[in-house]
C-alpha cells in the first residue's frame, strides 16, 4: 500500500539511474536539520534485469530502504529494447491502404553518400493488418469503421502471439472517434490493456511518425510495466513500501504506476536526467545559459539551456528512420567519445572516428584486448590520465604497449613518435567535437560569450577548457561529481508536463481568445495530472511559447510568451525580434503565422542543498595539502611540469592557475595552461578560459 | 606553391585545417536550410554551400549536408565567371558584392537552381570565392515549378541570368531584383530565399575569416594545395585497388519527353594505374526535348556515382583529378545553347549515376550495389479548388527501392540518388490539396530478384476530390527497370495509370506527359520502380525466400518462379526436395 510523501525536507531522497555500465545511486539524508548528508553508490549496471543493479546499489549505500522517503529512478530499460530490438510481440491496425507508412518512411537513406543500408520497422508487415474506415483531413468521416473487419483483425494479431497492439488510423488528430471506437472494442477481446492509439500520444498530422511513436510505445510498453513491477516489488522487500517516480525523457518525473502509459516517453530519459542535473546546479551557481557535454565512451550528448531551462524539441529521432514525436528534452549525440579510433587514412591524414573501441575491447589502456588507437589512449600517453590509477598490478597493458601501437599505427605515417601522434590526435578530437557541437547549439544564431560549457560524464571534463577555447566560450563549469549527474538528475527533477496543439493560422487573423483557450486548457491538463501523483510539489511553474514562421516557411522558431493572454502586436514583435536574433535578417514584407501552442507546467521540488555533494570534512586548508603529485603532462606541443590535485581535498577559497589535473573517483578535470580555476559554494568547478 | 613548402605543413595541422574549412561549409548549409523560406530548400536540402578557388574556382570544401548532385558543380560556375571577370565580360567585384546566376551552359545544371558567389577579400586581393546553389521553387517559363516535359528551347523553361551583381557593395540591387520578381511566380517569397541565401555566403565569410586569422593566409593557402594532392591521392589508392580493365555500364531514358524514343548511356571505364577514364561515347545524340544534360552536370554526376561508392574521400578538386572524363560531345550528354536542360538535375544525372554503378559493380563487386530505382518520381498536380476559390500547384516526389549487394538487400523507398529529401506527409498533402490518398503501400513483388534482392518500389493512389486540375508527370524508368547486376533481375518498371470517369490512360511515353486534364473523382495510380537483384536469385538461401513470402513480399509462385524455391501448401515452409529440383 502507498502513502504520501508529503512535504520532502526531513526526508531521505534517493536518485537512482540505470546506465550503459553503472548504476549510481545518490542519497540526500535531509533528517535531522542543518546541511544534508550525502551517500553515493556506483555498481555495475545489471542488463538482464536492471533491478538487481538497482538493489545492490541501495545496499551499498548501507541506509535501510525503509528510511528512504521517496525514490526517483532513471531507467535505459525502453532505450536498450528499441535499439537492439528486444519488443514486445506487437500488432498494429491501420487505415485500409496504409499498413506500410512505418516501413516505407519518408523516403530516405541511412546517409547522404553510400546506396547501402538497411531498415527494419518497428512491426513487421504480417503483423501490421487494415480495416475499412477514413477521415478526411478536416475529420469528417468519410468511410465508417468496419468493426466486423477490426473484431477479425484483432482476432487474427491475437492468434499470432501480440500482447500490445497500435491503432493507427489517417487524420486521428483531427478526429480520434474512429481510433476510440476501435480500441474500445479492442479492449472487449484484448487480454490486457497495452493498447495505444496513434493520436493519444501526438496529437499532429504526419502519419509516419505518429504511427512510429505509437508503434514504439506499444512495443516497450509490457516491457517497461513489467520491470517497474519487477522493481517495485524488490523495493518492498527491502522494506520501500511507497510509490516509486520514474524519469521522463522532459527531464520531468511521473510515477511508476502512470508511467508504462506513455512508455515512449522514456526512451530518451537517461540523456534528459543529466541536463537537468545541469540546469539545476549551474542555476543554484547563478548561470542560466549553458551548453551541457556529456562525454562518454561511446558517444557525447550535447543540449542546449537558457534563461536555466532545457530546450525540449519534439522532434527527436533516435536512430536512423526512428522518430518519437513527443516533448523531449532536445539532446544531441555526436559520435565522439573515449573509444573512438584514431587512424591514419590513404592520404596521410589523421581521421578520429566515427569507428568506436566501445566498452568492448575498449581502448588499449582498458586491457580488455583493444589495439586499435582511441581518444582515451591520448589522453593517458599526454599524462592526463593517471596511468597508475587506469593501469591496475593486473593490468596486462603497459604505457609502453599503447606508445607502441600509436607509433605503429600513426606516427609511422606521419613521421611523428608516440607522443606527438597522441597530441595530434586530441587536437583533432576537439577540433572535431567542437565543430559537432556548435553545429548543434550555437549554430542556431547564439553567442558563444553569453555560455558556459558544463562538462560531465566520464570523459567530459577531460575535453571541456580545450573544447571551450575552440569554441569561444569564456568558461567551464565541473560540477561537484560529474560521474553521477544523472542520478543527481533523477533527486532534484521536478515533476512536469508539456503539451502541444497545433493552431496554424497567421497572427493577423488568428483568434487570440482560442489562443488563450488553447493555453489555459493546456496549464489546466497538467496541474491535473500533477495533483494526480502521489507527491506533492512545493509550487507550481508555468512557461507558455508559440512556434512560429512566416508565412510560407517550414521551419519554426520557438517564441516565449508571457502569459495566456498576449495580444497581436505583442505576439508579432516578439517573433521579430527572435528572427532577428537568430538570423539576423529582418522581413516586413511577409506576415508571421502562429504553428504551435505549448506549456510546460512544472511541480517544482523543494530545493536539494548541493554543498556537501563532496564532503567538507574532506577539504584541506591550503592548496598545497591538495596536491596529489607533479607529472608531465603534454600541452601545446611540449610537456609541461604539472601539479595534480585531489579534487575532494581541495580548499573552497583554492585559486588555481593552469596546467593543473584535478583528479577524483568519477573523472579528471584537465586545466589548460593559462587557465584559471575558482571554487563556487557548492563546490563546483569554474574555469575563467584563457581567449585564442 | 611549391611541392616543398607545402609539405613542410605537418600532418596535424593539415588536419586541422581540412576540418576547419570543412565547417566553414556545414555551417554555411545549415544558415541557408534553416532561414529559407523554400520548402525545396528547407525540407529538402535541395542547396549546397562551397569554397572555390581564386585562381580557377576549383572545389576547396563541400558542405557535407549538400544535395548530392551539386557534387562538384558549383566548380563550374564559379570558374566560368572568375574566367569572365578575366575577360571582361563581366564586371569585377568590389568587397560586399554577391553574383547570382543561372545559366546552365555556363557551368549549371537547370535554370530552377540559383547560384550566388561571393569573394573572400584579405587585404584587398581576393583570397577564395564562397558560391551556394539553392533550387527555386519557380523560376518562370512554360509551366510553374519549371520541369515542363515538352519544352523544345531553354527559353520556353524560364528567366536565365548571366552573372550579374545582386548585391553591390553589401546593398541588393533594386533594379536586377525587380528584373527577377516581374519574372517568377510566387515572387513575394522569394526576398526570404534571397536574404538567406546571402547570409550564408555572409557567415561563411566571417567564419573563413576566423580561420584565416587564426592560422594565417598564407599557412592555410599551402594547406589547400595540399589537401588537393592528398584527396587525390586518397582516391587514387582507391582506385589503384581495381584490376586494370575495361568496364561497361549503361542506362537508358525512357524518352526525351517530346520524341517517343529511348535514349542511350554508354560508358566505358577504363581502369589503369591510378585512374579511371569515363568514355560515353556512343550514347544517344541531343535530344528535342528536356532530357539533356549540360557539362557540368554530366561532371558532377560521375562524380556523385564515385562518391558514393567511395564515401570516405572528402570532397575536393583534388579527389576528382583522378577521374577523367572525356567531354561527351555530340550526345545529349553535353548539350549546348538551346537546348532544354529541365531534366538534367532530376533525371539524367541519376540514369549517369546508374550507367557508373552498372559498370564499376564489375570492377568492385563487394562495394558497388546492382542499380536503385533513382527516380525523383515527379508528379504535379495543379488545378483550381472551388471549396476554397484558390489556384493551387501540389508536388509528389517519391522514392524506389534500391539495388541489392554484397551484403544485403536493397533498401526499400530510398530517396532518389541525387537527394536525401524526405517525401511529404498524406496527411499533409490531404490538408493542403483538395485530394484523397487511396491507397500508400509497398509495391509488392517490385524488388528484383538476387542472391541479395532489390528494394521494393511504392505503388500509391490519388483522387482528385474537387473541381479540375492538370496532371503532369517528370518521371523515369517505364521503359527499363534499374538493372541488376552480376546476375540479378531487373527491379519493376515505373507505371503511370491516369483514371479518368473511371477509364484507363496511360502516358504514350510511359513515365513523362503534361497537362493531362482530370476532373473531381478522377484518379491517378503510380508504382515506383523496384531496385536491382545482384547475383543468382537461385542463391538466395531459401529461408529468406519464405520470410519474404510470409511478409507478403512476392507470392508462393514467385518464389517459385523467381528465386526456384518452392514453398508446403499452406506457405508456411520450404518444400526442401521440391526447391532442390527447381533449383537443380
Amino acid at each position: 500500500m502507498s502513502e504520501k510523501s508529503g512535504a520532502e525536507s526531513g526526508h531521505v531522497v534517493a536518485g537512482i539511474d540505470v546506465g550503459g555500465t553503472f548504476t549510481d545511486l545518490l542519497l540526500v539524508d535531509g533528517r535531522g536539520g542543518g546541511s544534508a548528508r550525502v551517500a553515493v553508490a556506483k555498481t555495475p549496471t545489471t542488463t538482464e534485469n536492471q533491478a538487481h543493479g538497482v538493489v545492490n546499489a541501495l545496499h551499498q549505500a548501507g541506509v535501510p530502504a525503509a528510511e528512504i522517503g521517496l525514490i526517483v529512478h532513471g531507467t535505459t530499460t525502453t532505450t536498450n529494447a528499441v535499439l537492439e530490438r528486444r519488443l514486445a510481440a506487437t500488432g498494429m491496425i491501420t487505415t485500409r491502404g496504409f499498413r506500410d507508412v512505418i516501413e516505407l518512411g519518408r523516403r530516405t537513406r541511412p546517409q547522404a553518400y553510400g546506396m547501402t543500408g538497411t531498415f527494419t520497422p518497428i512491426i513487421p508487415r504480417n503483423l501490421r493488418l487494415e480495416v475499412a474506415e477514413r477521415m478526411d483531413a478536416s475529420g469528417r468521416v468519410l468511410e465508417l469503421l468496419d468493426e466486423e473487419g477490426l473484431r477479425a483483425a484483432l482476432r487474427q494479431l491475437l492468434d499470432a502471439g501480440c500482447v500490445s497492439l497500435v491503432i493507427h488510423f489517417l487524420h486521428a488528430y483531427a478526429n480520434p472517434a474512429h481510433e476510440l471506437r476501435a480500441a474500445e472494442i479492442a479492449r472487449e477481446v484484448w487480454p490486457n490493456d497495452h493498447i495505444t492509439t496513434g493520436h493519444s500520444l501526438l496529437s499532429e498530422a504526419r502519419e509516419f511518425e505518429r504511427g512510429v511513436t505509437a508503434a514504439v510505445n506499444a512495443a516497450v510498453q509490457p516491457i517497461l510495466e513489467r520491470y517497474v513491477a519487477r522493481l517495485s516489488d524488490e523495493l518492498k522487500m527491502l522494506g520501500y513500501r511507497r510509490d516509486f517516480l520514474v524519469m521522463n525523457g522532459n527531464g520531468g518525473m511521473i510515477s511508476a504506476a502512470h508511467v508504462a502509459r506513455e512508455a515512449a516517453k522514456t526512451v530518451m530519459s537517461g540523456p534528459a536526467s543529466g541536463v537537468m542535473a545541469a540546469a539545476y546546479t549551474a542555476r543554484r551557481a547563478g548561470v542560466e545559459n549553458l551548453i551541457t557535454y556529456d562525454m562518454g565512451g561511446t558517444s557525447t550528448d550535447v543540449a542546449l539551456v537558457r534563461g536555466g531551462q532545457a530546450a525540449v524539441s519534439n522532434e527527436i529521432e533516435i536512430e536512423y528512420a526512428m522518430p518519437i514525436h513527443v516533448p523531449m528534452v532536445d539532446v544531441h549525440t555526436v559520435g565522439a567519445g573515449g573509444g573512438s579510433i584514431a587512424r591514419v587514412n590513404d592520404a596521410g591524414l589523421i581521421e578520429v572516428g566515427p569507428e568506436s573501441a566501445g566498452a568492448v575491447p575498449g581502448p588499449i589502456c582498458y586491457g580488455r584486448g583493444g589495439m586499435e588507437p582511441t581518444i582515451s589512449d591520448a589522453n593517458l600517453l599526454l599524462g592526463r590520465l593517471n596511468p597508475r590509477k587506469l593501469l591496475s598490478v593486473d593490468s596486462p597493458v603497459s604505457v609502453d604497449d599503447v606508445k607502441g601501437v600509436f607509433a605503429e599505427k600513426l606516427g609511422r605515417h606521419m613521421g611523428l613518435d608516440a607522443v606527438e601522434a597522441a597530441g595530434a590526435v586530441l587536437r583533432l578530437a576537439n577540433i572535431k567535437m567542437a565543430g559537432a557541437i556548435r553545429m548543434v547549439s550555437l549554430g542556431k544564431g547564439h553567442d558563444p560569450r553569453d555560455f558556459a560549457l558544463f562538462a560531465f560524464g566520464g570523459a567530459g571534463p577531460l575535453h571541456a577548457s580545450a573544447l571551450a577555447r575552440e569554441l569561444g566560450i569564456p568558461r567551464v563549469m565541473v560540477p561537484a561529481r560529474p560521474g553521477i549527474t544523472n542520478a543527481l538528475g533523477c533527486v532534484v527533477a521536478d515533476l512536469r508536463h508539456d503539451f502541444v496543439n497545433t493552431v496554424n493560422r497567421p497572427v493577423a487573423d488568428v483568434d487570440l481568445d482560442l489562443v488563450r483557450g488553447v493555453l489555459e486548457a493546456q496549464r489546466a491538463e497538467g496541474e491535473a495530472l500533477i495533483a494526480g501523483e502521489t507527491v506533492r510539489p512545493e509550487r507550481m511553474e508555468y512557461a507558455h511559447s508559440a512556434d512560429m514562421q512566416f508565412v510560407g516557411q517550414t521551419h519554426l522558431l520557438n517564441v516565449p510568451l508571457p502569459g495566456p493572454g498576449v495580444d497581436r502586436e505583442t505576439l508579432q514583435a516578439l517573433f521579430e525580434e527572435a528572427y532577428f536574433a537568430r538570423f539576423k535578417v529582418r522581413l516586413p514584407e511577409i506576415r508571421a503565422n502562429l504553428v504551435n501552442l505549448n506549456t510546460s507546467v512544472i511541480g517544482v521540488r523543494p530545493e536539494i542543498d548541493l554543498a556537501t555533494l563532496i564532503d567538507p570534512a574532506g577539504r584541506m586548508q591550503r592548496l598545497e595539502e591538495a596536491l596529489l603529485e607533479r607529472r608531465p603532462v603534454w600541452f601545446d606541443d611540449a610537456w609541461h611540469d604539472t601539479p595534480v590535485y585531489g579534487r575532494g581535498k581541495l580548499p573552497l577559497d583554492a585559486v588555481i592557475e593552469g596546467p593543473a589535473i584535478l583528479e577524483q573517483l568519477d573523472t579528471t578535470t584537465v586545466i589548460e595552461p593559462g587557465d584559471r580555476v575558482t571554487m563556487d559554494d557548492d563546490g563546483n568547478i569554474i574555469i575563467a578560459v584563457r581567449s585564442v | 606553391m611549391t611541392g616543398r613548402r607545402a609539405t613542410k605543413l605537418d600532418a596535424i595541422t593539415l588536419s586541422v585545417i581540412q576540418a576547419a574549412l570543412q565547417q566553414v561549409c556545414d555551417e554555411m548549409d545549415l544558415v541557408f536550410s534553416r532561414a529559407a523560406f523554400s520548402p525545396v530548400i528547407a525540407e529538402a536540402n535541395d542547396r549546397s554551400d562551397g569554397i572555390y578557388s581564386a585562381e580557377d574556382g576549383s572545389l576547396i570544401a563541400q558542405g557535407a549536408g549538400g544535395l548530392p548532385v551539386f557534387v562538384g558543380v558549383m566548380q563550374y560556375s564559379t570558374g566560368t565567371l572568375i574566367e569572365r571577370i578575366r575577360e571582361g565580360v563581366t564586371a569585377p567585384p568590389e568587397p560586399g558584392d554577391i553574383y547570382i546566376v543561372n545559366d546552365p551552359y555556363l557551368g549549371g545544371t537547370h535554370l530552377m537552381d540559383v547560384r550566388f558567389a561571393m569573394p573572400v577579400w584579405r587585404g584587398g586581393e581576393i583570397y577564395c570565392w564562397l558560391s551556394n546553389t539553392g533550387h527555386w521553387p519557380d523560376i518562370g517559363g512554360a509551366v510553374p515549378g519549371g520541369f515542363s516535359a515538352s519544352a523544345t528551347a531553354v527559353e520556353q523553361e524560364g528567366l536565365r541570368l548571366p552573372p550579374v551583381k545582386l548585391f553591390k557593395k553589401g546593398v541588393l540591387d533594386p533594379e536586377i531584383y525587380a528584373i527577377i520578381s516581374s519574372n517568377i511566380r510566387v515572387a513575394d517569397q522569394r526576398i526570404g530565399d534571397i536574404r538567406a541565401q546571402a547570409a550564408a555566403l555572409e557567415v561563411g565569410a566571417e567564419r573563413l575569416g576566423e580561420v584565416l586569422d587564426r592560422y594565417g593566409d598564407e599557412t592555410v593557402r599551402m594547406a589547400i594545395a595540399e589537401l588537393r594532392l592528398r584527396a587525390a591521392a586518397q582516391m587514387r589508392a582507391r582506385i589503384t585497388e581495381i584490376p586494370d580493365g575495361i568496364y561497361r555500364g549503361e542506362a537508358y531514358v525512357d524518352s526525351d519527353g517530346v520524341v517517343n524514343a529511348p535514349l542511350t548511356i554508354a560508358l566505358a571505364v577504363e581502369k589503369k594505374g591510378d585512374a579511371l577514364t569515363f568514355d560515353f561515347s556512343g550514347s544517344s545524340p541531343p535530344c528535342t526535348g528536356p532530357m539533356n544534360s549540360v557539362l557540368a552536370t554530366t561532371l558532377s554526376s560521375v562524380y556523385l556515382a564515385m562518391r558514393h561508392i567511395f564515401p570516405e574521400v572528402p570532397l575536393s578538386a583534388g579527389a576528382f583529378d583522378p577521374l577523367l572524363v572525356k567531354r561527351p560531345e555530340g550526345t545529349f550528354l553535353d548539350a549546348r545553347y538551346p537546348r532544354p536542360v529541365s531534366g538534367c538535375a532530376a533525371e539524367v544525372s541519376q540514369r549517369i549515376a546508374e550507367a557508373v554503378f552498372s559498370a564499376m559493380v564489375k570492377a568492385l563487386p563487394d562495394e558497388v550495389t546492382a542499380a536503385p530505382a533513382g527516380s525523383s518520381g515527379n508528379f504535379a498536380l495543379g488545378g483550381h479548388d472551388p471549396a476554397r476559390g484558390r489556384d493551387f500547384v501540389m508536388y509528389q516526389i517519391s522514392g524506389g527501392g534500391y539495388g541489392g549487394n554484397a551484403r544485403h538487400d536493397g533498401l526499400s523507398n530510398g530517396c532518389s540518388t541525387i537527394g536525401i529529401s524526405k517525401s511529404p506527409p498524406i496527411e499533409v498533402m490531404e490538408q493542403a490539396f483538395p485530394v484523397l490518398y487511396r491507397h500508400y503501400a509497398l509495391r509488392e513483388g517490385s524488388g528484383g530478384a538476387g542472391r541479395q534482392r532489390g528494394g521494393f518500389g511504392l505503388a500509391y493512389e490519388v483522387e482528385l476530390l474537387r473541381g479540375e486540375a492538370r496532371a503532369s508527370f517528370v518521371m523515369d524508368h517505364g521503359r527499363t527497370g534499374p538493372l541488376g547486376a552480376l546476375g540479378g533481375a531487373d527491379g519493376a518498371v515505373n507505371t503511370v495509370t491516369v483514371w479518368r470517369d473511371g477509364k484507363a490512360h496511360v502516358p504514350p511515353h510511359l513515365s513523362k506527359e503534361q497537362d493531362i486534364p482530370l476532373h473531381a473523382g478522377d484518379r491517378v495510380s503510380v508504382g515506383t520502380p523496384g531496385g536491382g537483384g545482384y547475383g543468382d536469385p537461385f542463391e538466395r538461401k531459401p529461408e529468406l525466400v519464405l520470410r519474404d513470402v510470409a511478409l507478403g513480399y512476392y507470392t508462393a509462385s514467385q518464389a517459385e518462379a523467381l528465386f526456384g524455391v518452392v514453398l508446403s501448401t499452406d506457405g508456411s515452409a520450404i518444400d526442401e526436395a521440391a526447391t532442390a529440383r527447381r533449383r537443380g
